[in-house]
């Protein structure tokens, strides 16, 4: 009844700002809009990839859109429900099918709670399982899905490794047999071979659930080998989005090119040379025109004056760009289907 | 070209919650005059204590053993205010936590003030105007007005940028970088590696760089040590790490690093590219395994593997492995031909 192709999650103009910590004596500067009128979609069973460097605004969109943190605009549907519209009973009933994976595994686990009682509370919570024993069965067989074993159900986090403690956060989330999972940055802080255990058991979970997910991460190496699709983000805003495949091969922004022109080839030999000058402007202050035309090897006069549109490329990609789409060269509103 | 430093047979040892743990178990090494040495491994496999033994830095835990010769000098006979001495002059470091290790209270220029005043004896109105001259040297961009930022003005970049100029300020022979780019944006990684390179050029400087990215070994180091679990299993120059490794260790971790693939390791549109693993983790510091210590995860493992350790041995030029696979006094036994693998 449900085809790979059908969105599972659809935000359109999500915006969120914050205010800024100037503390007791700090000063009164404006907002920050950390999202600025961000659209996309998360189909069924696939993994939409969304990267960007800190700051970028991808953990907040992420949050977002299973309503960790409420967007000051926008909408959010999730299989057809308008998520925002939502009272809190209802929305508490829904949030079964969405869950979320954190970066730190230190943190994100309560240490005075046995593993038992850390995935099991999503299942008292949502009600499922008759009994005790048999939450107890449920809590072995998620064990075992992520690769440890039911014995660890009666130990603390502190007895296992960074690698364990992330596959006890993923049990945790896959408790309720979610639908979608946000995952922020869920093996930045892990060695790189454990990361690809954890990356490879993610992807067997999705496989095996029909799990969509929406991995953020700023390490574009690891994103590709879990991404369907990838979402570049700079100063809130996507500026460009493709499927992954294409990305990599042939990067359309020129934000999108230096991130791939900065990471590390992994080839003896062949230094990469850094591909931009300069920082991240601050987002209290976002640059005119498109916000990353200060640092932008090719821009030219009209990327100070005028902010790109988020615009289609072809049948499947879209980008934020003025060289890609000159402007008044028939310039289509974005609206697509 | 000469031996700048040589480590021989360091042990480093720490209390742990189970027992005395060897953070550091027989290490020898050498680093040229000039070159750039990586170490990398895993989290907790001692790279980290082995760069700040070189500075005795090693509290709570202490070196139990070996000699540190720097510029042939034994570090490990040199009392606590020559010590100082090497730690301000001769040796630099600079860490991850580049936000951690500023102080909050003081403007940046004062904290490269210190150190110049101190250990170069200079005047107040001439370390001022030299820590404007280090800033400019690391590339902060306005050196005369950042100088007399705090470091919560700046970003991570130029906090990383401000720990550099520290540690130059004391005209090092040895830089120690201890993952200097890991908590940085990649468009700033890229810059600050690129820093790196034209300081070691410009000043002659010697990197120990200690990472655990791979990506950021190859393309910045001239040798390579390999740690697991507190011992160097490997040592290569860069090339022949990356075309050979000669330990199934290395051999892993290799094959775990994610690429970005744009030289055709990205598959058909639409098929995600699976990453090769290593299984298990890495073991209890405290209860290391018998034999060779990798020898539980090791796709490669035959019989004399869990039964003694093995020997550190030359194979090939420049290169060293610590391995069975390569002694020539175990491979002539009998051994299970599928277990001796193919190399990737």
């Amino acid at each position: 009844m449900s085809t790979k192709d059908e969105p599972l999650v659809e935000a359109k103009g999500l915006t969120r700002s914050f205010a800024p910590r100037g503390g007791w004596f700090g000063p009164k500067g404006s907002d920050v809009r950390a999202v600025d009128h961000v659209d996309l979609v998360v189909r069924r069973g696939e993994t939409l990839g969304l990267v960007g460097e800190s700051g970028s605004g991808k953990s907040t969109t992420g949050r977002m859109l299973i309503r960790l943190i409420e967007p000051d605009a926008g909408s959010i549907r999730f299989d057809g429900v308008d998520l925002l519209a939502l009272a809190d009973r209802p929305l508490r009933a829904m949030r079964r099918q969405f869950q979320m994976i954190f970066q730190d595994p230190y943190g994100s686990l309560n240490p005075r709670m046995r593993v038992s009682t850390i995935v099991g509370e999503p299942l008292v919570i949502h009600r499922i399982g008759a009994n005790r024993a048999e939450r107890k069965e449920r809590v072995a067989e998620l064990l075992e899905q992520v690769g440890l074993s039911p014995a660890d159900a009666n130990k603390y986090p502190h007895e296992f490794s960074g690698g364990q403690r992330q596959r006890i956060g993923i049990a945790r989330a896959i408790a309720c047999l979610p639908r979608f999972i946000v995952a922020d940055e869920p093996v930045s802080a892990l060695d790189p071979p454990v990361q690809a255990q954890i990356v490879n058991l993610m992807a067997d979970l999705q496989e095996r659930m029909g799990l969509a997910y929406l991995f953020i991460a700023h390490d574009l190496r690891i994103v590709q080998h879990i991404s369907d699709r990838v979402a570049v983000m700079y100063l809130g805003r996507i500026v460009e989005e493709a499927p992954a495949a294409e990305l990599y091969r042939d990067p359309l922004h020129p934000y999108t090119r230096a991130l791939l022109a900065s990471t590390p080839s992994g080839r003896p030999g062949s230094p990469t040379a850094p591909a931009l000058s300069g920082e991240p402007p601050s987002a209290t202050h976002p640059p005119s025109g498109c916000r990353f035309h200060p640092r932008c090897p090719v821009a030219e006069p009209v990327c100070s004056r005028q902010d790109p549109r988020l615009l289609p490329v072809g049948g499947r990609r879209r980008v934020a760009c003025h060289l890609v789409h000159p402007p008044g060269s028939g310039d289509r509103p974005e609206r697509s289907s | 070209m000469g031996r700048l430093l040589e480590i021989e047979d360091l042990q480093v040892h720490y209390d742990g919650p189970r027992g005395p743990v060897r953070a550091v178990d027989r290490l020898s090494l050498c680093i040229e005059q000039g070159e750039t040495y990586a170490l990398v491994g895993e989290s907790g496999c001692g790279k980290t204590a082995t760069g700040l033994a070189i500075l005795r830095l090693v509290e709570p835990g202490w070196i139990a053993g070996g000699k540190i010769l720097f510029q042939g000098r034994d570090l490990m006979g040199l009392t606590e205010r020559e010590m100082r001495r090497v730690r301000g002059g001769g040796v630099g470091l600079v860490f991850q936590e580049a936000a951690a290790a500023l102080n909050p209270v003081m403007r940046v220029g004062a904290q490269i003030v210190e150190g110049l005043r101190i250990h170069r004896g200079m005047g107040r109105r001439e370390a001022w105007s030299e820590a404007v001259r280090l800033l400019r040297l690391v590339s902060m961009n306005d050196p005369e007005r950042n100088v007399r930022a705090y470091a919560h003005e700046l970003s991570g970049g130029m906090k990383q940028r401000v720990m550099l100029a520290i540690a130059l300020s004391g005209s090092p022979a040895l830089l120690i970088a201890d993952e200097p780019t890991t908590a940085l944006d990649v468009t700033i990684q890229a810059q600050i590696l690129a820093l790196l390179r034209r300081l070691k050029a410009e000043l002659g400087l010697t990197v120990l760089l200690i990472t655990h990215d791979l990506g950021v070994v190859a393309e910045n180091a001239d040798r390579v040590g390999v740690m697991y679990a507190g011992r160097l299993v490997e040592e290569a120059p860069v090339a022949g790490l990356f075309e050979d490794p000669k330990h199934p260790y290395t051999r892993g971790l290799l094959r775990a690093m994610p690429t970005t693939g744009r030289d055709g390791a990205a598959g058909a549109p639409g098929r995600r590219v699976r990453l090769q693993t290593l299984p298990g983790s890495v073991p209890d510091p405290s209860a290391p395994p018998p034999g060779c210590r990798f020898h539980p995860r090791c796709p490669e493992v035959f019989w004399p593997c869990a039964l003694s350790e093995p020997r550190d041995l030359v194979v090939g030029p420049g290169r060293r492995a610590l391995c069975f696979l390569h002694d020539p006094s175990v491979a002539a036994a009998p051994a299970s031909p599928q277990a001796r693998g193919d190399r990737p």
